[in-house]
């Protein structure tokens, strides 16, 4: 698709070679298929573009009909109530954000510090039953996570894990080690062992090895494999509600949520704390596009 | 330097496969051993264990005079060389060179001085300053051999070192690397799986088959007196003609009728097979005297010879090694006998050889 788009917007002079048939056929194409973009581009981003928009007007221009899109008066009335009680201090909602970065980022932390050596001994030792331990791990990412919310509530109550940032953390780190594995054992597996092997004959021992060696040559691997695994902890909703109760344990999506309901909703308030929660994870992500890009195509490291 | 002494090696991974069933070798110090068979025979385990980088079920290995045992692989004073070069891939050509050296903690001088002699031994001068991913695979392989020199190892190990690179270019390193052998004396265990590699570079090859030793000797012995029919089969391209022979009047003969002089000591009432190499037989005009009739079925033209594949009426075809001047036309009625010594038998029952 990429390509046709191209060729529709391209009119330099080597165009000029190709036969006009299958020029006017491609043309004709891709104006159909970019108008089709057009329309699913809308669609898709519409949303947030509203999310955006509501952000950033005043509460009279929210509630507006009809609907204002562009001649609005432009506020950060409701980002500075999104950090900032309206008494003074800090609000409620700045502190579910911290709840969130210390809950996701322990949690990844967690995963990728477990996830990564066992992804390790899983490619380069030879244990019995391997196919079936593997298969075990992944299998815990067979059911949807609301499956065992109730049990797993139960648990927590017995170990007053209730309304605990621990808990979370726990549960977000159970689900994503399993996940750290599968991805981190694809990664390891392309990096040749005898790098390892190499280094063990030079003097070093095992782990002194991976550690100095095949790590490295992992990092790539390992931030895409992050990247995921804090998605997964930053967005999760459904144990982060049932789990939590009070507001300075709880994390920022059941408490954008909590905004919701009561006699009036005050959208601008939430649609300024969507978007901070959104933000994190882009510019994340956008620090480490670079080893986003080189980890899906590991594959190309030189053997 | 060191001779090696593998006694009893068995080796058996956790999840039951067995890699090695019982492999004994007694390497010469200064010998240029190989290690030759089909993958999955248990050979790049054995010279695994040898290096300390898989840890024998059971079984001793001697390097020298010390039980290396339980000597992780740094302790060995080997030095090992991959299919795969493994070089460090951050590192430039040098500073792999040194990198060993280094690791072990020898004063700069020293470490300069010895990368700057394998790097002249390797003919590495202008690689030097390069980092592997800018080196083409005969030059990393340069470079890898270069680095197991740095070591001045007790015993230098091969695992299939120049399975990587283009044909041409196999033949000038396996020159290299012979020649470099014989110019250090170190002992060197080499694997590999292709048989022209180690008819050519060893001093004794062992023929190694589901984790089991077929046969050591020299290449002439291995090539001459195959120790099994898996031997027979496995050493030389084409490979022997193995036929069905019975014992009558004091000669072999096939089935086709083909006469062979018989070795001494023959066992009587077994089912005999001869092992008889593609150029110790002729391809004749019809009725010659000495041979039996025989069709040709196909002829494969090598420029330097020509391979005949012969139909005498034995149940299996056989393979002629001829002159390029000796022609005969596919479908050609011809004539076929046997004109070499007397050759190896098997019995076809415990495949081993009996006479």
């Amino acid at each position: 698709m990429a390509v046709s788009v191209n060729e529709a917007v391209s009119t330099g002079p080597g165009r000029d070679h190709t036969p006009s048939t299958r020029r006017r056929g491609g043309r004709g194409r891709s104006v159909l298929e970019v108008a089709l973009l057009t329309v699913l581009a809308v669609v898709m981003l519409f949303p947030v573009l509203w999310m955006i928009e509501t952000s950033i007007k005043e509460n009279r221009d929210v509630y507006a009909i009809p609907a204002k899109f562009f001649d609005f008066k432009v506020t950060l009335d409701h980002f500075k109530d999104v950090f900032a009680a309206s008494g003074g201090g800090r609000s409620a909602l700045s502190v579910s954000f911290l709840n969130s970065v210390v809950v996701a980022g322990v949690s990844t932390a967690l995963a990728t510090v477990l996830g990564v050596p066992a992804a390790w001994a899983y490619s380069r030792f030879s244990v019995k039953a391997k196919k079936d331990q593997l298969f075990f791990i992944l299998s815990t990412r067979f059911m949807p996570p609301v499956v065992v919310v109730i049990p797993i509530f139960l648990m927590y109550r017995q170990l007053g894990l209730i309304d605990n940032k621990l808990g979370l953390i726990l549960i977000y780190t159970a689900f994503n080690v399993p996940f750290t594995i599968w991805m981190m054992k694809g990664f390891v597996d392309e990096v040749p062992a005898e790098y390892e092997d190499a280094a063990m004959l030079d003097g070093y021992t095992r782990l002194q090895a991976f550690w100095k060696f095949t790590l490295p040559l992992l990092l790539p691997g390992i931030a895409a494999t992050a990247v995921f695994a804090l998605i997964f902890s930053w967005n999760e909703f459904v144990f982060a509600i049932f789990l939590t109760s009070s507001d300075s344990v709880r994390t920022a999506p059941p408490a954008i949520a909590g905004l919701i309901g009561g006699t009036t909703v005050d959208w601008g308030l939430v649609a300024a704390a969507s978007v901070v929660f959104a933000l994190p994870v882009l510019v994340f992500a956008y620090l480490v596009r670079k080893h986003l890009v080189a980890g899906v195509t590991l594959g190309a490291v030189r053997r | 330097m060191a001779g090696i002494e593998v006694t009893t090696l068995h080796k058996r991974y956790p999840d039951g496969t067995v890699a090695v069933e019982q492999v004994d070798l007694s390497i010469g110090d200064g010998e240029l051993f190989v290690m030759l068979g089909p993958s999955g025979c248990g050979k790049t385990t054995t010279l695994r264990a040898i290096a300390g980088l898989e840890r024998q079920t059971s079984g001793d290995i001697r390097i020298g005079d010390t039980l290396v045992n339980d000597l992780p692989p740094a302790e060995r004073d080997i030095a090992m060389v991959f299919q795969f070069y493994a070089l460090y891939p951050h590192l430039r050509t040098r500073d792999n060179l040194a990198f060993p050296l280094r690791a072990e903690g020898l004063p700069k001088a020293e470490v300069q001085e010895r990368v700057d002699e394998a790097a002249r031994l390797m003919r590495l001068g202008p690689l030097l300053d390069r980092r592997p991913h800018r080196l083409s695979g005969g030059e990393q392989q340069r470079v890898a051999l270069a680095r197991a020199l740095v070591r001045r190892p007790r015993a230098f190990l091969m695992d299939e070192p120049l399975t990587n690179l283009d044909a041409e270019l196999r033949a000038d390193m396996r020159t290299e690397i012979k020649h470099l052998q014989g110019e250090l004396g170190t002992t060197m265990v080499y694997v590999t799986h292709d048989q022209v590699e180690a008819m050519s570079l060893g001093h004794r090859i062992a023929i190694l088959n589901k984790g089991r030793v077929e046969q050591i000797g020299t290449p002439l012995e291995v090539y001459d007196r195959p120790a099994s029919l898996f031997c027979a089969a496995f050493i030389g391209s084409p490979p022997m003609n193995l036929i069905e022979v019975e014992v009558a009047d004091g000669k072999l003969r096939s089935q086709g009728g083909l006469v062979l002089t018989p070795p001494p000591g023959l066992p009587r009432d077994r089912r005999l097979v001869a092992g008889v190499r593609p150029e110790a037989l002729e391809v004749t005009e019809p009725g010659a005297e000495g041979s039996v009739p025989a069709r040709v079925v196909s002829a494969e033209w090598l420029g330097d010879e020509i391979i005949y594949v012969v139909d005498h009426g034995g149940q299996r075809d056989v393979r002629v090694r001829m002159a390029p001047t000796v022609r005969f036309a596919a479908d050609a009625p011809v004539g076929l006998r046997h004109t070499g010594g007397p050759p190896p038998v098997y019995d076809v029952d415990t495949e081993e050889l009996v006479a």
